[in-house]
Formats: C-alpha cells, sequence, structure tokens
C-alpha cells in the first residue's frame, strides 16, 4: 500500500520519539556492541528494517555493518532464545509485536470510498491524518524491535550468542519463515501444557523467601498492568476521536465562515482556525500519552511476563530437582540404578541453582530497570502534557482576546 | 397590531417543529450563569434590551422597574442566553424596553413609548411571572420568583433594555422613553435571560423551588426566569415551571410576579402567536421541541444524570424561549403574551399535544401546506428575498451538520471521561502493587492527576452541550421559523396573484354578458367585479405590507443572531480556556512527584 521509504535513516527517529530504545529500557549503551535500526521500508503487507551494527569484539568481520531483517527474523532469534536450555535462568527481552498496519489500511480504504460525499478540504485533511497515524505506527513498530535488539546487546549472556551474532552480520536472507499452520497449532498446544503446568509449579511453596516472594509481585503486578495497559489504550483511543471531532468542527466552521463577508462570518472563520490549532494540539497530546504512557504499559506487560516465565523455569526445575531427589532415595532404598539416579540428580541440582542464581540478579535488574523507565518516562509525560496545556492555553488566550475586542 | 389581530387562518405550526431535524439536544446549560447576566440592563427606551437575548444574557437583563416600556430590542429573540432571556424588564407602555436582544435593533424599544399603552405595559411582565395574579399588570415584571412548581428556569424576564440585546448594555434605560407602539420583539429577550438564570433545580420528585431568580435590575424591559418544579407522581406526573417576571412596564399588573405554567402552555402560547403573528411575516420563536422518551423517563422517577440534564436542558430552553418572545417588541405586545406571564391559571393547552386530535390535524395541515409550497412559483421582484432565503437554506443545512458534530464531540468526550476515570483506578491498583515505595507513590499520584482529569473532561463535555450545541439547535429552530415567515409572503403574494385572476374572470364575465345582452344578471356581475377590485387592492397592500415585515424581522433577526452567537461562543471558548488552566495546575503538581522517583 504506502510505500515509504525513510531514508533519512536518524531523522524519522529525530524527534523526542527518537530514543525509545532508551525509553523502556534505559540501557547503558556499550561501546563494544552497539545495535540500531537505522532505516525501516514499509511495503505491503510487510515492513524491512536495517539493523545497523557498530561494534569492537573480535568475532565479527568488521567493525561497522547493516543487514536488511524482517518481523519474522526477530521472532525467529527470539524464540531460538527461549528454547536454549543455557537461557533459562535469564529473563528473555520480550519479542516485538508484529506490525500491524490493518486498522490504519482499514481507515484509508474507507476514506477513498467515501471521497465523493465530502468536500475536497475534508478529503484532503483527512488523508493527511490518516497518513501521520500510519507514519506514527510505523515508527512506534521500529522502536518496538530497536529496543528488543538492544535489551540483546546489553545483556552480558546473551549478547554473546550466535545465533544473535548472525542475524546482525548474515547479509543473506536467513530463510525464516513464518511458523506454518501445524506448527502455529503445537505452539498453541505447548502454550496450554505449559500454562497448566505452571499453574501445578506455581503451587510448590518456594523455601526462599525471595523467590516466595517475587512470585506472589509478579502475578499480581503482571495482572494490573495488563488491566492499566488496556485501559489506557481506551482512554487514548477516546482522546482520539475527540479530537477529530474538533478537526470536523473546524472545517463546518469555515464552511460557514466563508458564506459570506459579514461580521458573524469573520467571527467564523477565526474560531474555525483556533480549532484547527487546539486540535493539533489535542491529537499530540493523545499521542504522546500514547508513546509515554500506553507504550510504557505495554513494553511492561511483556517484560513482567518474560520474568513469569523465567520463575516458571526455576519452578519447573526446582520440581525436577525435588522429583530426582525422591527418585534418588527410592533408587537408594532399592539399591537399583543408584548411579544414574545420582547424576541425574546432580544435574538437576546444578540447574536449578544455576537458574536461581542468575534469576535472582536478573529480577532485581528487571525492578531497576522498571524504575527507572516508569521514571524517565512519567517526568516525561508530565512535562508534555504541560507544555501542550500551555500551548493550547496561549491559542485560547490570544483568540479570546482578539474576539472580544472585535466585538 | 401584533397582539390584537386574531389571524383567522391557523397558521400552521410551521415552527412546532422546527428544530426536529435539529437536535434539540439538551440545551446547554447556557443558562449556567443566568443570574448574573440576566440581569442586564434595564429597560432603555433607545437602548436594545432584546439585544441581549441573543446573547446569553442571563437574567441579569434589566431588571428595571417596569416604569418604562423600555423598548428591547427584539434582538433579544435570539439571545438565548439562558439566564437572561428577559432579563430586560419590559417598560411597557411607551418606553420601547432596549431590547438587547438578538436582533440587536438598537432602541426598537417597544417601550421606549411612554407607557401610556396599555398594551405595551403588560408585555414586560410576561417574563416574570410573578405569583402576582395573572391581571395584566403591564408593568409586572418578572421577578424571579421561584415558583416551587416548576423548577423551571426562573426567567426574570426582565425587560431590561441592558441584557437583551447587543444594545446599551448598561444603560439605565429609561426603556419606554420614547414610547413607540413598535411591536418589536425585544421583549421576549428580556424574559428569556431570566428564565435562564433560574436553573431548575427540582428534580422530578422532590417540588423544590428553585427560586434563585437572578437578580437584574430591570430598568425597564422585563426579565423573565423560569426555575422548574414537579408535579405530580408517576406517569401523571409533570413539570411545573415557574416563570417569573420583573418588569417596569406598565403594561402588567405589577412590578413582579410568577406563575406556573407546564409544557404544554408553552407550546399553546407558540401556537397562539404563530396563528396571529405568522401571517402578517412576523419571525415568532420556536419553543423546544416535545419529548416523550425524555419527560417519560422523568415521570418514572429515573434519578439519574441524564433525566436531571433533561430537565435542566428544557428548563434553560424554555427561559431561552419565551425571552425571545418578550425581546420581541411587537410579540411582547401580544396579550397573549402578557397573559401567559400573568394570569394564573391558564387553560389546559390540550391541542398541543402530541396525540390529540388536534395535533393530527395540524400535521395534515402541515403537509398540505408544504405541498403548496413547492407549486407556489413566485415572480420575484425584489431579489432581496430570493438571495436572502438561500442564505439561510444554506446556513440552516450548516448549522445541521455543526450541530451533529458537536453532538459527537461531547459523546467522545463523555466516553473520555469514563475511560479515562477507568485508567485512574487502574494506575492506583498498579501503584498499590508496586514495590518501590517511591514509584508506587508517584503512580498514586497519577491516579490522582487522571482522576481529576475524568472530572475535568465531564465538565468540558457538558459545557460543549450546553454553550455550543443548545445554541446551534436554538438557532436550527428559528432558521425554521425564518424560513415560515417568507413561505407566508410567498402566500399573500399568492393570494394577490389570485384575487387578480378573479377579477380578470369576473371581468370577462361582466363583457361576455353585456354582449349576450343579459341586463339581469349584468348588476351581479358588475358587483363582483367591485368586490373583487377592492380585494385586490387589499392584498397588493397586504403583500406590500407584509415584504416590508419580512423584510424588517430578517434584518433584526440577523443582528440578534451574530450577537447571540458571539457572545456564547465567546463563553464556550472561555470555558475551554479554564479547562486548560485546571489542566496545568494538576501536571505541575505531579512533575515533582515523578521526578523524585529512585
Amino acid at each position: 500500500m504506502m510505500q515509504e521509504g525513510l531514508d533519512d535513516g536518524p531523522d524519522f527517529l529525530s524527534e523526542e520519539d527518537r530514543g525509545p530504545r532508551a525509553v523502556n529500557v534505559d540501557l547503558q549503551t556499550d561501546a563494544t556492541l552497539q545495535v540500531d535500526i537505522s532505516d525501516a521500508l514499509s511495503e505491503r503487507d510487510k515492513v524491512k528494517f536495517t539493523v545497523h551494527t557498530k561494534s569492537t569484539l573480535p568475532n565479527f568481520k568488521q567493525n561497522e555493518f547493516s543487514v536488511v531483517r524482517q518481523h519474522e527474523e526477530f521472532i525467529w532469534l527470539h524464540d531460538s532464545f527461549v528454547e536454549n536450555e543455557e537461557y533459562a535462568g535469564y529473563i528473555i527481552p520480550p519479542a516485538p509485536p508484529r506490525p500491524d498496519f490493518d486498522a490504519s489500511r482499514e481507515k484509508l480504504q474507507k476514506l477513498g470510498e467515501g471521497e465523493g460525499s465530502m468536500t475536497k478540504e475534508e478529503f484532503t485533511k483527512m488523508k493527511q491524518e490518516l497518513e501521520a497515524e500510519y507514519l506514527a505506527i510505523f515508527k512506534k513498530t521500529v522502536a518496538m524491535h530497536e529496543v528488543f535488539l538492544c535489551r540483546v546487546a546489553a545483556h552480558p549472556v546473551l549478547r554473546k550468542d550466535m545465533n544473535f551474532h548472525v542475524f546482525l552480520e548474515y547479509n543473506q536472507d536467513l530463510s525464516v519463515r513464518g511458523k506454518n499452520k501445524r506448527e502455529k497449532m503445537e505452539d498453541f498446544f505447548k502454550n496450554v501444557v505449559k500454562s497448566a503446568d505452571g499453574v501445578l509449579v506455581a503451587g510448590v511453596k518456594d523455601v526462599d523467601d525471595f523467590f516466595e516472594h517475587e512470585k506472589t509481585f509478579l502475578l499480581e503486578y503482571h495482572n494490573r498492568v495488563k488491566d492499566a495497559s488496556s485501559k489506557s489504550d481506551r482512554m487514548i483511543r477516546s482522546h482520539k476521536s475527540a479530537a477529530d471531532d474538533i478537526n470536523r468542527i473546524a472545517s463546518t466552521l469555515y464552511t460557514l465562515g466563508t458564506q459570506d463577508s459579514t461580521d458573524v462570518c469573520k467571527f467564523f472563520l477565526k474560531v474555525s482556525e483556533l480549532f484547527e490549532k487546539t486540535r493539533k494540539i489535542e491529537a499530540r497530546v493523545a499521542a504522546d500519552e500514547d508513546l509515554k504512557l500506553a507504550d510504557l504499559l505495554k513494553y511492561y506487560l511483556r517484560e513482567s511476563q518474560a520474568a513469569k516465565d523465567l520463575l516458571y523455569r526455576r519452578g519447573r526445575a526446582l520440581v525436577d530437582y525435588e522429583n530426582a531427589n525422591k527418585a534418588l532415595d527410592k533408587a537408594r532404598a532399592k539399591n537399583k540404578d543408584v548411579l544414574q539416579a545420582e547424576t541425574s540428580q546432580q544435574v538437576c541440582c546444578q540447574k536449578f541453582e544455576k537458574i536461581s542464581e542468575s534469576a535472582k540478579q536478573e529480577l532485581i535488574d528487571f525492578k531497576t530497570r522498571r524504575v527507572a523507565a516508569f521514571r524517565k518516562n512519567l517526568v516525561e509525560l508530565a512535562e508534555l502534557e504541560l507544555k501542550h496545556a500551555k500551548g493550547n492555553l496561549q491559542l485560547l488566550q490570544s483568540c479570546v482576546g482578539v474576539l472580544k475586542g472585535d466585538t | 397590531f401584533v397582539t390584537s389581530e386574531t389571524s383567522s387562518a391557523p397558521m400552521m405550526n410551521l415552527f412546532m417543529e422546527p428544530a426536529s431535524e435539529a437536535s434539540s439536544g439538551p440545551m446547554v446549560d447556557l443558562l449556567m450563569d443566568p443570574a448574573s447576566d440576566d440581569l442586564k440592563e434595564p429597560p432603555k427606551p433607545d437602548i436594545n434590551p432584546l439585544a441581549d437575548i441573543i446573547n446569553d444574557a442571563p437574567l441579569s437583563e434589566v431588571k428595571t422597574p417596569v416604569a418604562a416600556m423600555t423598548q428591547e430590542p427584539p434582538s433579544d429573540l435570539f439571545d438565548d442566553e439562558p439566564s437572561e432571556l428577559f432579563a430586560e424588564p419590559r417598560q411597557s407602555n411607551t418606553a420601547k424596553q432596549q431590547q438587547t436582544s438578538i436582533f440587536d435593533e438598537p432602541d426598537e424599544d417597544l417601550f421606549s413609548e411612554p407607557l401610556g399603552e396599555a398594551l405595551k405595559k403588560p408585555q414586560n411582565d410576561v417574563f416574570k411571572e410573578a405569583l402576582a395574579p395573572v391581571a395584566k399588570d403591564p408593568t409586572d415584571i418578572f421577578t424571579e420568583e421561584a415558583i416551587t412548581t416548576l423548577p423551571s428556569a426562573v426567567s426574570t424576564v426582565s425587560v431590561n433594555s441592558k441584557t437583551n440585546g447587543v444594545h446599551s448594555d448598561e444603560e439605565e434605560p429609561d426603556i419606554f422613553a420614547e414610547a413607540t407602539v413598535e411591536l418589536s420583539l425585544d421583549s421576549p429577550r428580556n424574559d428569556r435571560k431570566k428564565k435562564e438564570a433560574a436553573k431548575p433545580s427540582a428534580s422530578a420528585s422532590a417540588p423544590s423551588v428553585s427560586a434563585s431568580a437572578s437578580k437584574p435590575q430591570p430598568k425597564t424591559l422585563e426579565e423573565l426566569i423560569i426555575a422548574f418544579h414537579s408535579t405530580g407522581d408517576g406517569m401523571n406526573a409533570y413539570m411545573a415551571y415557574k416563570v417569573s417576571t420583573q418588569t417596569t412596564l406598565p403594561m402588567f399588573r405589577s412590578k413582579t410576579f410568577t406563575v406556573r405554567r407546564r409544557f404544554s402552555d408553552f407550546l399553546g402560547l407558540y401556537e397562539k402567536l404563530s396563528d396571529k403573528h405568522t401571517l402578517n411575516g412576523y419571525i415568532v420563536p420556536p419553543p423546544p421541541e416535545k419529548s416523550i422518551m425524555g419527560m417519560t423517563k422523568v415521570k418514572v422517577g429515573k434519578e439519574d444524570n441524564s433525566s436531571a440534564e433533561f430537565v435542566e436542558r428544557r428548563r434553560a430552553a424554555l427561559e431561552r424561549y419565551l425571552q425571545r418572545v418578550v425581546f420581541h417588541p411587537s410579540l411582547l405586545q401580544d396579550p397573549d403574551v402578557r397573559e401567559f406571564l400573568e394570569r394564573d391559571d391558564m387553560p389546559r393547552a390540550h391541542n398541543t399535544q402530541a396525540l390529540s386530535g388536534a395535533g393530527f390535524l395540524k400535521m395534515i395541515n402541515r403537509a398540505t401546506d408544504s405541498l403548496s409550497k413547492m407549486t407556489i412559483k413566485m415572480n420575484e421582484s425584489d431579489v432581496w428575498f430570493e438571495e436572502k432565503l438561500q442564505e439561510v437554506e444554506a446556513e440552516d443545512q450548516q448549522l445541521r451538520k455543526l450541530h451533529i458534530m458537536v453532538d459527537s464531540l461531547v459523546g467522545h468526550r463523555k466516553e473520555l471521561s469514563v475511560n479515562t476515570g477507568g485508567f485512574a483506578k487502574s494506575v492506583a491498583m498498579l501503584g498499590s502493587s508496586e514495590d518501590n515505595t517511591a514509584l508506587s507513590r508517584a503512580l498514586s499520584q497519577l491516579a490522582e492527576v487522571e482522576d481529576k482529569m475524568e472530572q475535568l473532561h465531564q465538565e468540558q463535555a457538558a459545557s460543549d452541550s450546553f454553550c455550543f450545541a443548545e445554541l446551534l439547535a436554538d438557532y436550527i429552530r428559528l432558521l425554521g421559523s425564518v424560513r415560515a415567515s417568507f413561505d407566508q409572503r410567498m402566500k399573500t403574494w399568492q393570494r394577490w396573484q389570485d384575487a387578480q385572476n378573479m377579477l380578470q374572470k369576473k371581468r370577462e364575465t361582466e363583457a361576455k354578458l353585456l354582449w349576450a345582452n343579459k341586463p339581469d344578471k349584468l348588476q351581479q356581475a358588475k358587483d363582483d367585479i367591485t368586490e373583487w377590485e377592492a380585494k385586490v387592492t387589499q392584498y397588493e397592500r397586504d403583500f406590500d405590507r407584509v415584504s416590508a415585515t419580512v423584510r424588517k424581522e430578517v434584518l433584526r433577526f440577523e443582528k440578534e443572531k451574530a450577537r447571540d452567537f458571539k457572545k456564547q461562543i465567546i463563553k464556550y471558548l472561555e470555558s475551554l480556556l479554564q479547562s486548560q488552566q485546571q489542566l496545568i495546575k494538576y501536571w505541575e503538581a505531579f512533575l515533582p512527584e515523578a521526578k523524585a522517583i529512585a
């Protein structure tokens, strides 16, 4: 549909929503490995991201290079982390959501169909708005993919992952295809089993207070973030609708104002102009709220899920360990396959302890990151709200002043 | 001429459904600040008291004692200032109340004429429904009398010239200074203001007397305020509106008086006025629409926001309506208006009921009328009328569109308010489960801010509705009235043409008889010719007269409209402004909390 080549690389990210990667995640970028998405292209039904890497690590052939990746390849990378047993003890950075332009496309289509029923100005205006909306969604999806890569790059262990390096460097198509139906079904079942298992595992009381506390905390937190995220979305949608209405009102006032040149008409024109401007501000407010609040909540919804997954894995390992213990005891009692039982018990014990240790650190880091991200975003949100409200106020004051002066 | 004329032809209540399309959305409480504003100007003779009618002159309209029926500039017809519609006390009689009516006709105060004219006097009081007896007290201005019966807005129909109209705002009007017998529609304006001033406060069930009438200082014009009050129970319940008038117009029996009226009474008044005056090309202001849904909810005793809102909106609309009527210098002179304002007990206007026989008859008449409208092809000699009509129609179209959009905005803002509230609660929950104390506190602060925003959005939506949407609805209805007056002119033209044709025929008959030499029938033919010659002359004069009236009315209307719109919209923008100021306060308080997160 819309071909958008944002070739002026950093430009489209150059506004305040530029550093989304830092926004939610507050990472310290390490000079040894810096990753970002320098460009993106939106084609009919996919988005092509240009992943740009700067690194001093010896693993890479060059110090700076770029490759083009699509969403499926990001998912592939994420899944490879999840499936890797070695990483069981880490919070896997949540995968970016699929780029979703459906809603925007639909609106654009409807606009095209309804072209005949509105005036030329109205049509142009609405088209511009939809294009702006499209652009905003586009920027957001780029930001989210970037955050994912940056999180991986900042993680001391994950950054060394082989798949990650391939992802960054291999400049051919990774031939990663999206999951076909059967695989999706398999996934679905896996998830069902996992949640059932999760419930079982969660039921096991943890000896360690820290983890016990974290479990309860994360469960509650995750649910509440989910609720807050959906409510914030709803609120912002209403805000956008109201701004749209003001836009239409402005157009109609304009029409009224151009009917002749009496005083009243001039008055209407001025008011129409005012509404045009205030509505732009309102739309910005909604967009900023979306970015600073809604996106923040969405991100932490995903992260808290990842943290929960970590706890699940640990719980699973604990259960396995306890089962291995029991098996060992049984074997010892029967004096049969004792060695085997011992080895397996050792393995389980090691696995469990490894996970526990790294999990503890990960969860502490998660908390720090979260607090920092919230702080940054809430401060920015408040500042933006103030900025826009003041702008709005000024507009209104000057307009009222002019109008009163006229009458 | 307006008042005494009893038009034979029942005027189709063209105005009855004026704004049927225009969603007569709940009239926003334009009348919100009635009290203060209404009593704007005391009727001043030369001031256009009605001018304010168009503005939202709350009842602050001048409540000058009806010393002189100041002329209220008819401009107030459209001044739907909730409270002030009738703020101007009208001095009936001589002084033309300066009706700061919408039409802002300067000094077309009905009341400028000395109150000598008894006719004028009562006009002022139209708005003041004092509890005074219905006697026609010329100078009764409707002071706010809170009749507990109807919490209708007590509109002090002060025919203050000041308030209404665009004219003179604070002139102490000797509204009746120049007593001219013009029945300008200034006065109604004042009344309306008053009505608006008194907001209905009674809930459906409780008879509360909300008389908080505004205290305009009516100078000469009347002030009209309507407060409401409900009576009865169950499906028999009805809302009684207290109409208070304060006036200095001598044509009313007392200076302040209040009466109780039902909604159907208002409609009845409109019917009467319309029947009499539309014929002559006057623009008779239309009342708000009937709403079976709305009233039923109220009757059933549903105590919730929507029914409270409905009641308030209706009260405000009624107030504005009366104020416009009173602001119109000509209408003010009509004894029906006076009676409406003054008389204690009025016969029920049954034929205004939706499902009555009269109602059906009306509908049928209206249909035939519109049919005949289509077939009249007028030979327009004066292009001014043609152009004006086109303008009116274009404007009507735009206003309707605008109204729909404003309604949509109101809906979305209400939705935003609800969603913000939901979000606030959600954030509070999140904050309570957050284990970092500073962040937890910040989140609960955020929840509070969002809570306040919910409130803010709610208020803003109300302002959108009452300031803006109601204004548009009023004007959509009024434009219907304007169109009707044009139609009326066309009808008189048609009648004249028909008479000319008839005369022609009679002459031909005479010629035929002469030729056929039938002297006995000749005399009859000659008589016929004389009769029809007279009719042709009469009808031509009528047409000219009506044309002149229509023209004058339209000009007045335009002035009122200009004033009204400006005033209301500025008020609306100011409310937006206040919202933003509040917003800034809230976020400024929050910012340090956010920064304190560690």
